[in-house]
């Protein structure tokens, strides 16, 4: 979230697009009942089913799942074309006024450079800004450039019509341009909306490019960094945040650092590539400040024996061959056999994975595989035949399965990062069951014994394993305080100021902040953005103070949040130019006093930069401002544009109905025996999407008797329409398939899923929650994810869960 | 007064039913001054903790029974919102408020155990031998198709036939753990719940 | 609470302490804020230590399907489309409403096994029940059930337990939405008054308060977006009375079976002695409200 949860109270306008708050987030929509409440808000909701969060609408839309580009590119189109936009904002804060090269272009769906035989675009460095003679980028500020990038905009989504967006969404053009005229409401300077999505956006084949086009509707309308506004990812599970932040992905190493490719065997290249410079004068491109923040982890993780000499280690970091060994490239491996070993550390990936049949066969080929989990997952016993929900031969898989218990929250300490990136500790309250270790215990553990293993028999490049560095009191269990003061960071020689010269840490003191770190070796930390969270004072993640004094929700002294307290993102944008709120009123939360930034929350601002120098307030962006144009970090273009799901109930996509090049995202990666179950409308004519239910936490709460008394039984849903023709009643037990597997559960019929009538079709829409297995004190049913199809965003491999085709006939 | 000859015969039958246990001196005693339920949790320890499913990061209580003295296995038989907590103010929603089930499911595991090939079964095994085989496992694997150099011959040191799926509801703490250790194996095949 | 906080008892006749003054209390669900989560549901079971059967899924939301002696509150969900053809997803948190004037407690023939306290809350004391169901009988809401285990009454108690410590009951404190909310009766009027109004900004002309003056006003009130038509909710009846069965029941039956008592337990001593134990089938039909084992054949457990 840009913002938090219950800065939502400071909205006008709420917007609930690709997510079921209510649902998925009940505690936090109370932020939406009380904006409305006492903020006199108005709530939109625009989802495929009338959900929850519909039934407190104040108004809601139907939409066809995967369609949201088309929905918010009209949107855009409206917003420019009615002249509904914040245009102070708009100009010095975005790159509106920017040039952009020559060489960019986009025809028929597809924009310059596509290679259609790798499925990629080739020319991505010709999606960029064109560079004026002083060195920075050209600027319009009239915005009349055609090259411009509003103009380029202006034009790229005037093909987005009232009449086509309805007829690629269904949604009637009535309902669309009721929404339109309410959002662009909010463009007038100091209101503001939010949008709340989760992943109803992530989940599709574009799913990064959905939320791309919310944050281009956000900034045209001058939304973010506002006070109630902001684009906001609910996000998933309790520390999805916090795993993403420590960077626990394929590619990326803590607080947002990347790790290097084959190709970057140069320590120092590898650094500068990551350093950007400012695009435009005056502004501060905090990139800048990489290589303090990749040194001090090293340091982190090296302790001595990271050197300036051995690049602080940079050898013993793997190098990526390809983008990333994401989940779905890693199973895929494991079909093909090619992934002996395998962890799962409390995570159900036979649950949680599309296609289960190929989940399933990929880890039969596995020589072993650890579950470590609180609880006996389906995932720890997919060898296990029960019927037609796992149907396996147990005597033919060969896979040697260790499971693990661990801890469960109430039986550790530890901080955990909500959604509004906040830090919060928590305590132990008893021993866990039986045997029952931490993760820590766990990890500590395995490393021990690998270490020893390695010093006494030597192996395949040691080195990293024997120069990390773990220095805890008790090794086999470091204290999770230990491990809390190592990723926010440490002196490990006196640190002082450069232009005064003055003694900001001592040696082995705790640091105040990231602003402390250093490239020379005198700092270490595991993780810069949470740098602060443990000071000399203590454990800033452990405050309990709740006190609002300005009343905007804020409460800046319970725990900690990411960056530097700072609880709202770009929040200097919440500021004219002139540095005072757009709304002094009701959304104060900075401003320029005369010397210093100061407000109701931590400035994002150069604190003694003075509104006239210009520095401007997107300062993670070398441009000093938010981007409408993507340059080159989208797969797809710099634009977004709307593509059909990989399994498309209308075979074509109404905007490039005769290039099937662009029908669905050209430049997401599919496996070849992945597209070869992909199914077709003939055979599977209803447009399926599968999600949570507020009674359920994803495979966990299955094991759970109370949950599972609210919500016992798999059910599927269909609208009374389709039910009518199919001759399904409530209560009847129905078949649902895919062209890659089938499930059987109870039909629950109802009035809150319409057929749309989409490209001069009508396309019924099918709704399957997921949180069935066979394992668990619910009733046992089917996993889900047997029906789902094995592709994903072509950004970040997020697997197209939300949009596939399926049959349903009645048992 | 609309009512059938059935109804009027099940209420004498009811009637006759109560008054006569009454009136034949079986009325039970006239204590009720104890009849509202003892307040459960008079002198329950309390713990603070972040609810552990979505991402709200919902404020909890849990009460636990025992004192925390040295002949006491505090067990936690309650939990609630924290009201202080300024997102959930002590409100929770339907999985957090059955919290306690997840701490005491019957399906929580207690002791490491083993899978062997082909096998049907759970064999238990102790916490040793456990992490010394997949010691021994993850060294074999390493060892054998660890990579050093690419065909370019440039340096990668890379295991890709191992990966690790990290939890996305363990604290920061095992979290950062996890990635430092690793990362140092040289593991690619590395994420965690956020990339599905 | 104690002796002195109790207003009304169950089959008594002697007069109750009325010294002590205790404001009335009241919880206010605002079906407008309520977005069904079943928060509520849940809280009250895992405070109250109950744990129901896991059941089936007949095709709806509403889990389990009905009330029980162990599921004391649960959400039942009805699709209305409006005649402006929009629809609206009514869902009601049903359970006890605690009346002013308590159907259940006028209707129970078993002296203290229904009690009415001063702030409001009427609670059963299974000590003193019969189970004879009369209470089901006597509710115009429907809500007591009888115990397959023990055969005995149960219902909210509106978390007496917390509320004689100073605590909300526990489905007012999980409520994620503030649908629910508790205070002092007067409150909860303003409060209902205030979301009223803004209900109707919002375009629900007939927005309004439930709280049933055929029952004497009750201490769990409803905000209704469509006051006037309260069965829209899931069948909520729109004029709550005390079934006719009960006033029968105190003035004409009880004296009847009282003299008809002895020659009863006579009879039936001879009948004992004679024939033995004689075990009839009870169809008192609201009594027991059974789970049909028949809706969900599949045996979940087994492979």
């Amino acid at each position: 979230m840009t913002n938090h949860w219950v800065d939502i109270k400071n909205a006008d306008l709420v917007l609930i697009i690709g997510g079921n708050a209510a649902e998925a987030h009940p505690c936090g929509f109370k932020w939406v009942t009380e904006a409305k409440a006492h903020n006199k808000a108005r709530l939109i909701v625009v989802d495929p089913r009338f959900t929850r969060s519909a039934s407190v609408a104040d108004y809601y839309a139907p939409i066809r799942t995967g369609t949201d580009i088309a929905f918010l590119g009209g949107l855009i189109n409206y917003l420019i074309s009615e002249d509904k936009i914040q245009h102070e904002y708009v100009s010095n804060y975005t790159d509106a006024a920017f040039i952009v090269d020559d060489a960019y272009g986009f025809e028929d769906g597809l924009f310059n450079g596509y290679d259609a035989d790798k499925r990629a675009y080739t020319q991505k460095a010709t999606w960029s800004y064109a560079k004026g003679e002083d060195g920075f980028t050209r600027v319009d500020p009239t915005l009349q450039d055609p090259r411009c990038v509003f103009q380029l905009m202006k034009r790229h989504y005037s093909r987005y019509t009232a009449e086509l967006v309805s007829s690629i969404c269904g949604t009637p053009q009535e309902a669309l341009l009721k929404v339109w005229a309410e959002i662009a409401e909010t463009s007038a300077p100091g209101k503001a909306m939010t949008i709340m999505y989760a992943l109803g956006w992530t989940q599709h084949t574009v799913g990064s490019q959905m939320i791309r086009t919310g944050a281009m509707v956000q900034l045209l309308l001058g939304n973010i960094g506002m006070p109630g506004g902001g684009m906001n990812a609910l996000r998933g599970h309790s520390n999805i945040q916090g795993l993403t932040d420590l960077g626990l992905l394929s590619n990326l190493l803590p607080g947002y650092m990347t790790l290097a490719g084959d190709a970057e065997q140069d320590y120092a290249a590898y650094i500068a590539k990551r350093t950007s410079l400012p695009m435009r004068p005056g502004q501060l491109s905090y990139w800048q400040n990489y290589e303090k923040f990749h040194v001090s982890l090293m340091k982190a993780w090296y302790g001595k024996n990271a050197t300036a000499e051995n690049n602080w280690g940079y050898d013993w970091l793997p190098k990526l061959d390809i983008p990333g060994y994401d989940v779905l490239k890693v199973f895929d491996l494991m079909y093909q056999g090619k992934v002996n070993g395998y962890f799962c550390q409390g995570f159900n990936p036979i649950g949680s994975f599309p296609n289960k049949a190929k989940v399933g066969a990929a880890l039969a080929k596995l020589k072993f595989l650890v579950v470590m989990d609180p609880l006996a997952t389906d995932t720890s016993e997919f060898w296990r035949n029960v019927g037609d929900y796992n149907e396996v031969d147990t005597a033919s898989i060969q896979t040697t399965v260790i499971r693990l218990p661990t801890t469960c929250f109430a039986e550790e300490d530890g901080s955990l990062v909500n959604s509004g990136r906040w830090l919060q500790w928590h305590w132990k309250a008893a021993e866990p069951p039986g045997q029952a270790r931490t993760d820590i215990a766990i990890m500590a553990g395995l490393f021990h014994r690998l270490r020893e293993l390695y010093t006494k028999e030597g192996g395949a490049y040691p080195a990293p394993i024997l120069n990390l560095e773990w220095n805890y009191l008790r090794p086999d269990e470091p204290g999770p305080d230990e491990l809390a003061r190592e990723f926010s960071g440490k002196a490990l020689a006196d640190v002082s100021d450069p232009a005064s010269g003055a003694l900001l840490a001592k040696a082995g003191e705790q640091l105040a902040g990231f602003a402390q770190l250093r490239a020379d070796g005198s700092t270490a930390c595991g993780c810069w953005i949470f740098s602060g969270a443990w000071t000399q004072q203590g454990n800033q993640m452990a405050r309990r103070d709740n006190a609002d004094p300005y009343n905007m929700g804020q409460t800046n002294g319970w725990a900690w949040s990411w960056p530097a307290n700072r609880r709202i993102l770009y929040n200097r944008a919440s500021a004219d130019l002139s540095g005072q709120p757009w709304d002094p009123l009701k959304k104060r939360l900075v401003w320029w006093n005369g010397k210093v930034w100061t407000g109701t929350d931590v400035p994002d601002i150069k604190p003694d930069s003075p509104p006239e120098a210009g520095m401007n307030p997107f300062i993670m962006n070398p441009e000093g401002v938010a981007r409408f144009f993507a340059v080159d970090k989208m797969a797809e273009g710099p634009f977004p544009e709307h593509y059909e799901p990989f399994e498309t109930p209308i075979g074509r996509n109404p905007l490039h109905p005769d290039q099937p090049q662009a029908t669905s995202n050209p430049a997401a990666r599919v496996f070849k025996n992945d597209m070869e179950v992909f199914g077709t409308a003939d055979e599977f004519p209803y447009a399926a999407t599968t999600y949570r239910l507020t009674e359920h936490f994803h495979f966990w709460t299955k094991h759970c008797r109370l949950a599972a008394i609210t919500q016992p039984e798999q059910f599927v849903e269909i609208g009374e329409v389709l039910g009518k023709e199919l001759g399904i009643k409530a209560g009847d037990r129905v078949k649902v398939s895919s062209n890659r597997g089938f499930i059987k559960a109870v039909a629950v019929v109802t009035k809150r899923l319409k057929p749309l009538t989409v490209d001069g079709k009508t396309v019924h829409q099918v709704g399957i929650p997921i949180h069935w297995g066979f394992s668990g004190v619910a009733k046992n049913g089917y996993i889900t994810n047997t029906l789902t199809p094995f592709v994903g965003d072509g950004n970040t491999q997020t697997p197209e869960f939300k949009s596939f085709l399926v049959n349903v006939e009645k048992v | 007064m609309d009512m059938n000859r059935r109804q009027f015969f099940k209420v004498c039958a009811v009637g006759l039913g109560g008054s006569s246990m009454a009136a034949l001196g079986m009325a039970p005693p006239d204590a009720f001054a104890d009849q509202v339920r003892h307040f459960k949790l008079a002198s329950t320890r309390e713990t603070r903790n972040t609810c552990p499913y979505c991402s709200v990061g919902c404020g909890l209580i849990m009460y636990s029974q025992g004192d925390g003295g040295k002949n006491v296995t505090q067990e936690i038989i309650h939990i609630e919102g924290d009201a202080d907590h300024p997102v959930n103010r002590g409100t929770l929603c339907p999985k957090g408020a059955g919290l306690l089930d997840f701490v005491h499911s019957p399906n929580r595991l207690h002791y490491p155990q083993i899978r062997e090939p082909g096998s049907n079964e759970w064999k238990r095994l102790e916490w040793d031998d456990a992490l010394e085989r997949i010691a021994k496992l993850v060294k074999a694997d390493r060892d054998a198709n660890f990579i050093e150099r690419n065909e370019q011959g440039q340096t990668v040191n890379r295991w890709l036939t191992t990966g690790f799926l990290a939890a996305s509801a363990s604290s920061n703490e095992s979290g950062y753990l996890t990635h430092k250790v690793v990362r140092s194996l040289g593991i690619l095949g590395f994420d965690n719940q956020a990339r599905v | 609470m104690a002796t002195q906080d109790i207003i009304a008892r169950s089959a008594t006749t002697t007069p109750m302490p009325s010294v002590r003054q205790v404001g009335e209390v009241a919880k206010l669900i605002d079906t407008s804020k309520c977005i069904g989560c079943k928060a509520c549901q849940v809280a009250c079971s895992e405070w109250n230590d109950l744990r129901d059967e896991v059941g089936s899924n007949v095709g709806v939301y509403d889990n389990p399907r009905d009330l029980t002696a162990d599921s004391w509150t649960l959400m039942r969900f009805a699709e209305h489309e409006n005649p402006a053809g929009n629809l609206e997803w009514l869902i009601r948190k049903d359970g006890c409403m605690h009346c002013a004037e308590p159907g259940c407690l006028a209707a129970c023939p078993s002296p203290g096994a229904i009690v009415k306290y001063a702030n409001g809350i009427v609670d059963f004391n299974q000590d003193h029940c019969i189970g004879c169901g009369y209470c089901i009988t006597g509710c115009p809401f429907d809500i007591p059930r009888i115990s397959q285990k023990d055969h005995k009454a149960y219902k909210c108690t509106l978390c007496s337990d917390r509320v004689a410590v100073g605590l909300e009951p526990a489905c007012v404190k999980t409520c994620p939405t503030g649908a629910i909310v508790f205070g002092s009766k007067e409150d909860m009027i303003e409060h209902a008054d205030g979301r009223i109004k803004d209900l109707k900004e919002r375009g629900f002309e007939q927005a309004g308060l439930y709280d049933p003056a055929g029952v004497g006003g009750t201490h769990v009130m409803y905000v209704l977006h469509h006051a006037d038509q309260p069965e829209l909710y899931s069948g909520l009846p729109s004029d709550p009375s005390i079934s006719p069965l009960v006033g029968l029941w105190k003035g004409v039956s009880k004296p009847l079976a009282l003299l008809a008592m002895g020659a009863t337990v006579l009879l039936g001593f001879f009948h004992y002695v004679r024939v033995g134990p004689n075990r009839v089938e009870e169809d008192l039909e609201p009594v027991v409200h059974e789970v049909d084992p028949s809706v969900h054949e599949v045996e979940p457990k087994k492979p």
